[in-house]
């Protein structure tokens, strides 16, 4: 154990704050085994002795992890690879997480209506819900008396609440040691898989209590994990094996329509692929060459319009139908043409002018299609109407518009698009990894820091900001013509700036940012976590865009990188933590030139 | 007006301007300078603040398009787009460093080969054959380059974090990366101590020993009267005086420009002579040997605000304390 400057909060002697936490642990987890309520009114059946359901298994989960935590803290042999960074932080995080969800159980519960629409009250509460609280309450409290894993680093503002969050803090850890290959890919491999299982858990919550505990304990899991140093090994894995773990992730994604059996959670996990998909579309304007693009979305639109046009649905007005391969085509092609005719007079624009502008051809695209209603303008899009009934695809003789049974597994509809997109997914993670890393991403990215050094490194700015915006606008075309199939019908107002269906350009570039521009994984962890809570919490959806606001101005003040941030941005926004920084220039000669030619 | 001193010539022309004015609205920053430069060889342009020196800069290298006189780089007539002038073989550095501050250092130089590579999107895309070798190419180049100017340790370090000479470097390296005829240097030395400065001297000389001509503005005299071939003078956008470096000292107008013509009852020759003959009393020691005892020249103390006028009490000064004695011995005995 390291030495600790810092007193606990609690003062505790550090063996009995251990033990208790433990006791506390062990409670509450036991706890979960008993009925919490007397009634089934409220959802997920918390009623069984001896079986935990719903929220019950969140807690459980919870309680277990703080267990493990608070026996690694105990130095038991074994359990020592939990915790490579801090120790007491992630037990604190945890035992605080556990007591969260249970309490948010018990208030849940107690504020529930039935079905006469009278609360359920105190009265419902099984004496499992009290045990399980009052040992995620002797946790929590114990835990305060565990001593901080770093010093409090501003000492001249000892603060209980700056005391409290320097105790949730935690040193990074230091350089694993390494581990056969094999070993590391099983790692890998076993953190997709519980990444998958978590994600997947998250898509099946049935009922919003359920979503809103699943939040809280992925928030304080993730966050604890972090702490104790976890998260940051399994980075460095990861981006040790690069080519394995886009391999795993693939996998992964690829397992996910096997779990479902629900066609609406597939729907959703299509949809969020879609999202996902063109959010890193977006990522090569926004992230790599650093042209702010609002109007992204029109991208999309004309990709879904393309693709819708020439599917042979009824109410198209050409009436054509093209094989999908050739509808792809068209679709990319028509985004690609799109691209270059809007980029070409607006990328001689540079920062908030060239926003305003796209933000401008955004809208124009779709009060055009809007207008192209055969009543103001020609026929081609039905106007308002848009065009409806798109066939469903099929491909090599598969139809992926009816449920196919694979190897004992059911795969609907959704599940099919969904495996269709992944397909597309996986295109544009190779082309944006690929351009990334090459001389052509290089120059996208110099353009984004200085755009005069870089013409006068050689590079023609204009033409590798167009390149830029054409290669972003043909991905989001990609996307858009299986768009266009998934959801039947292509209408103008899903191609808005802001609404509330997700694939829009303010969240389009809300996942980017949110996720971490300039990253692969960045994007797609946002595009999944902006569909996701909106389509999981019904209720939230009139204050979606306030939700929004804030989640971003929370994020900009306290981790303006991205939830996944590269190294370059980690260091762009947190200035310490590079050691090879000197204090200040050095000084001048009094005799030597400072002056500068202002001319 | 313009006194034209052509000195011994070592090579083919590489940088050949003529007639180059740029205005700005009604303001003339650059006004008909004429100004070539040979293979192999350093020529420094110097002038004080405004001179419009590194208008004249932006000029040559294409940032702007001069509202006449044309310039042109081994017989052909550059466009004034900064791309096609760096693809020509012409690449500089800028006053205020302006370096990919996110990128890493060997990135950074990576960009610098910029031109000199073909490689396009689909090549990258596709991993199309040539391409590995490319990048590869392109790398071993890069770190040649940063081991030639010393930072090949610090390769993977972002290029915000280096210390202010390094990142001067850096940009020399990146310059360099374009494999230019010729390289154009604004203020190089900056905010450099002398040590620092010296470093840079040699590294200049080793850059021309790789047979790349050097074009370089900078206010250290000291450094461009050591450095240069040639320099060239530029006042209020015009050029005064061309030469090496005893003729542009001797002139009389450089002088005036520097420092202002003498008024009426100025200390002269006479108590700066006194001056020195009590300073040479006082520090016997340490006889200020390379101090000419003539007027001042602007080739001697670099800050170009200070006046004869100013000089004299400050030496005197110097004498009576002794505290800055050894600074001004350093900075002398280099």
């Amino acid at each position: 154990m390291t030495t600790h400057t810092t007193p606990a909060l609690l003062p505790l002697p550090a063996s009995a704050a251990r033990t208790a936490t433990t006791a506390g642990a062990a409670l509450a987890l036991a706890g979960t085994f008993l009925a919490w309520t007397y009634t089934d009114t409220f959802p997920g059946d918390l009623t069984v002795t001896g079986y935990p359901g719903g929220l019950q298994v969140l807690t459980l989960v919870s309680a277990t992890l703080t267990l493990l935590f608070a026996l690694a803290g105990h130095g038991i042999k074994g359990l020592g690879w939990l915790t490579p960074g801090g120790t007491y932080s992630p037990t604190r995080l945890l035992a605080l997480g556990t007591f969260v969800i249970t309490a948010y159980t018990v208030v849940a519960v107690i504020v529930k209506k039935d079905d006469e629409g009278n609360l359920l009250g105190l009265v419902e509460l099984e004496p499992g819900a009290w045990i399980s609280l009052v040992g995620a309450l002797v946790a929590v409290l114990a835990s305060l008396g565990l001593p901080s894993d770093q010093p409090l680093d501003d000492t001249t503002r000892p603060h209980p609440l700056n005391r409290f969050l320097n105790s949730l803090r935690a040193p990074a850890p230091g350089r694993a040691a390494a581990l056969p290959a094999w070993a590391e890919i099983l790692v890998i491999a076993a953190s997709f898989g519980v990444a998958l299982h978590v994600f997947t858990y998250g898509i099946d919550t049935e009922y919003a209590e359920l979503f809103i505990g699943y939040v809280i304990a992925v928030g304080f899991g993730f966050t604890a994990l972090t702490r104790a140093g976890l998260i940051a090994r399994i980075t460095a894995l990861t981006a040790k094996h690069r080519n394995v773990t886009l391999a795993a992730a693939l996998v992964a994604a690829f397992c996910f329509p096997f779990t479902q059996q629900n066609e609406q959670y597939a729907l959703i996990g299509a949809n969020i692929l879609i999202f996902a998909t063109v959010a890193l579309g977006l990522n090569v304007v926004v992230g790599l060459a650093g042209l702010l693009d609002l109007g992204y979305v029109a991208f999309l639109g004309v990709g879904a319009y393309a693709a819708a046009l020439v599917s042979g649905s009824p109410m198209s007005p050409i009436g054509v139908q093209f094989p999908f391969w050739a509808a792809v085509l068209t679709g990319a092609a028509a985004s690609l043409v799109f691209g270059v005719v809007i980029g070409a007079p607006t990328l001689r624009l540079r920062g908030d002018y060239l926003a305003i502008v796209t933000l401008g051809f955004g809208e124009i695209f779709r009060l055009t299609v809007n207008a192209l209603n055969g009543v103001s303008g020609p026929d081609l899009t039905n106007g308002s109407q848009g065009i409806p009934s798109i066939p469903d695809l099929e491909l090599f003789g598969f139809d992926l518009g009816t449920s196919h049974d694979v190897g004992g597994f059911t795969l609907g509809r959704s599940a099919n698009y969904y495996l269709l997109m992944l397909v597309f997914t996986a295109v544009v993670v190779l082309v944006f990894r690929r351009s990334g890393e090459s001389r052509i991403g290089r120059a996208w990215v110099a353009i984004r820091e200085d755009e005069t050094a870089a013409t006068a490194m050689g590079i023609n700015a204009f033409r590798l900001k167009l390149l830029a915006f054409a290669l972003g606008a043909t991905l989001a075309g990609l996307a858009g013509t299986v768009q266009a199939h998934v959801s039947y019908t292509v209408t103008p107002e899903q191609y808005q700036f802001a609404g509330s269906v997700p694939p829009n350009s303010a969240f389009l570039l809300a996942a980017v940012i949110l996720g971490g521009m300039g990253t692969l994984s960045g994007p797609l962890v946002g595009a999944a976590l902006l569909y996701l809570i909106p389509a999981k919490l019904q209720f939230m959806q009139d204050y979606q865009l306030f939700l929004f606001g804030l989640a971003l101005i929370l994020l900009m003040r306290f981790r303006p990188e991205g939830l996944v941030a590269d190294r370059r941005k980690k260091l762009e926004f947190h200035e310490t933590g590079q050691l090879d920084v000197p204090p200040d220039t050095p000084l001048t000669d009094t005799a030597a030139g400072t002056t500068k030619a202002g001319a | 007006m313009t006194t034209m001193t052509t000195t011994a010539t070592t090579g083919t022309t590489v940088l050949d301007a003529s007639g180059v004015t740029m205005r700005f609205g009604g303001l003339t920053a650059v006004r008909g300078v004429d100004l070539t430069v040979n293979a192999g060889e350093i020529v420094g342009l110097i002038g004080p603040n405004g001179a419009g020196k590194t208008t004249f800069f932006n000029c040559l290298t294409g940032l702007y398009v001069p509202t006449e006189g044309k310039v042109s780089y081994k017989g052909t007539v550059l466009p004034p787009k900064p791309h096609l002038v760096t693809q020509a073989g012409i690449a500089r550095t800028f006053q205020n460093i302006r370096l990919f501050a996110n990128m890493t250092v060997l990135e950074n130089v990576l960009v610098g080969r910029h031109t000199r590579t073909k490689e396009g999107l689909w090549s990258a895309l596709l991993r199309l054959p040539g391409y590995k070798k490319a990048e590869n190419s392109s790398r071993e180049r890069a770190m040649e380059l940063l081991e030639f100017i010393g930072l090949a340790d610090k390769a993977d370090h972002l290029a915000r974090n280096l210390p202010y000479g390094d990142q001067r470097k850096l940009e020399i390296a990146r310059a360099l990366a374009s494999d230019p005829g010729l390289l154009l240097l604004d203020e190089p030395t900056a905010g450099m101590n002398p040590q620092e400065t010296r470093v840079t001297e040699e590294l200049i000389f080793a850059i021309r020993d790789q047979g790349i001509a050097v074009l370089v503005i900078e206010h250290d005299m000291r450094f461009i009267f050591n450095l240069c071939d040639r320099v060239a003078v530029l006042v209020q956008g015009e050029k005064l005086v061309e030469g090496t470096a005893e003729i542009v000292q001797g002139d009389e107008r450089v002088v005036a420009a520097y420092l202002g013509t003498p008024f009426e009852g100025a200390p002269g020759a006479d108590e700066v002579a006194e001056v020195e003959a009590a300073e040479a009393g006082a520090a016997a020691a340490a006889p200020p040997a390379d101090r000419t005892p003539a007027a001042p020249t602007p080739a001697d103390e670099t800050p170009a605000d200070e006046t004869p006028a100013d000089q004299a009490p400050a030496k005197a000064d110097t004498t009576e304390t002794g505290t800055t004695r050894t600074e001004e011995e350093e900075e002398d005995n280099r």
